[in-house]
């Protein structure tokens, strides 16, 4: 079973059809009891970091998730979810997020001409870095669905796959059993349940 | 290199597709579910839900459907039709809905972006314009088209994107239904006006409609279609390719 952590940030109906159209059994919880049960752990979130930060440790789930994560329990961030397993955010301000890799969140705008747009939305394609289990059952190349304004630098010995906007872009993160995804996999058609499917089947 | 999305819009009437549709392998054409996973099967990159209804029980029914798509399709689902208020984004966010258009609700009470944006996000809000020209400016219309604001257009897409729009759909009630391609020359106008994505709406006939705007048009992010996807006049699989084909960046 996978717990999807809910400290009250975004919507979740997707993630969990998405767990449901491959057959995995997916719990939207904040329970210790359940997230401790659970074989893997899901980290999404949406908005702004600082507010996903601030709930994430008013409700408990930053401690239940480190804990988890350092018996060995495998944990995939997605979108805003991947960016709070890192050591820090400069998104308005500067915030500290879980610390379980390394690297910091910083503005596209920082690295991207200044004739893209921003946020990067869309479907762009994916440029696998190394091998990764995550990737198993998709190509190089791959497209995936992105919506973001911020990105994470200086993960190199995280980094698991990159996109091309005008600059190489963190695309996906890797390091033992800490996992993380800029884009959407519950919005990426069959390449994003194909990831979803090897995080369940083969992580 | 992020590619340019093909967006099949889906007009739904208590309960049910309107305009018709005209394809081979589906069992009913008319269910808005079952055309969402065909197109969504065959390429689309995003699909558009627009709720026409006006009754209450139209209303219901279209949640409905929203949350069964949702179920069955994963690729983003953007829902417009009836947003007045940020109850209406929460009632279709809760069913599924990845983004929110709005039209005359943001007309009637130009706040509404502004405070939906700041709830949800910008990438959630799209504003969609339909803009007509009236001796030789761009006018937004509200009411479907049938209502002239008075408004010019160019000024009121930049305002709503200062105040949180995220994404613009730019439906050109002058081309619309016309069948002889995109209006490039509004389009252009708002490309400049505006940096975030441009969605072409209105004109497209054929392939080479879509060629053409993206060739012409490299800042227009998206091109949006109803009736040609539907009578199966254009097939999103064979554009793609012709686009691929023609070095546009494209999904295959």
């Amino acid at each position: 079973m996978v717990a999807v952590i809910d400290y009250g940030v975004g919507n979740l109906f997707s993630l969990q059809s998405s767990f449901a159209a491959i057959g995995q059994e997916a719990t939207v919880t904040a329970d210790p009891a359940v997230i401790r049960a659970a074989d893997k752990l899901l980290l999404p979130g949406v908005g702004a970091f600082r507010d996903a930060a601030e709930k994430l440790r008013a409700s408990g789930m930053d401690a239940v998730v480190l804990e988890e994560v350092r018996r060995g329990k495998p944990l995939l961030g997605i979108c805003l979810g991947m960016q709070l397993l890192f050591e820090k955010s400069y998104e308005y301000g500067e915030y500290d997020g879980l610390g379980l890799l390394r690297g910091a969140v910083r503005p596209i705008a920082d690295v991207i001409p200044p004739d893209y747009k921003i946020p990067h939305i869309g479907w762009n394609a994916l440029k696998l870095c190394k091998p990764c289990a995550l990737f198993g059952r998709i190509q190089d190349g791959d497209c995936v669905y992105f919506v973001h304004s911020y990105y994470a630098a200086d993960c190199a010995d995280a980094l698991a796959a990159t996109t091309e906007y005008g600059a190489e872009l963190t695309a996906a993160v890797a390091k033992n059993n800490v996992y993380g995804c800029q884009f959407h996999p519950e919005k990426s058609g069959g390449v994003g349940l194909n990831i979803l499917r090897a995080f369940c089947e083969d992580v | 290199m992020i590619t340019k999305r093909i967006i099949p819009c889906l007009d739904v009437k208590n309960g049910r597709v309107v305009k018709g549709v005209n394809f081979k392998g589906l069992n009913d054409v008319a269910s808005p579910v079952e055309l969402a996973e065909y197109y969504s099967a065959n390429g689309a990159d995003e699909l558009v839900f627009y709720d026409i209804t006006a009754s209450a029980e139209g209303r219901a029914l279209f949640t409905d459907i929203l949350r069964e798509t949702a179920r069955r399709v994963f690729i983003p689902l953007t829902v417009g039709g009836g947003i007045n208020t940020v109850d209406d984004f929460d009632r279709v966010l809760k069913c599924g809905a990845d983004k929110v258009s709005v039209n005359s609700g943001a007309i009637r009470n130009p706040a509404l972006i502004g405070e939906a944006a700041k709830r949800y996000g910008d990438q959630c809000v799209v504003l969609s314009a339909d803009v007509k020209r009236v001796d030789g400016t761009f006018r937004v219309f509200a009411k479907g088209g049938r209502e002239n604001t008075g408004m010019e257009a160019i000024g009121w897409i930049r305002r709503c994107v200062a105040e949180g729009a995220g994404e613009v759909v730019l439906n050109s009630i002058d081309t619309d239904g016309v069948k002889r391609g995109f209006d490039l020359e509004m389009l252009r106008a708002v490309c400049d006006a505006v940096s975030v994505p441009v969605i072409a709406s209105g004109g497209a006939g054929c392939i080479e409609d879509f060629i053409t705007l993206f060739e012409t048009l490299p800042k227009v992010d998206a091109g949006l279609a109803a009736s040609i996807f539907h009578f199966g006049e254009v097939s999103i699989c064979d554009l793609k390719k012709r686009m691929a084909e023609r070095g546009i960046p494209t999904r295959l």
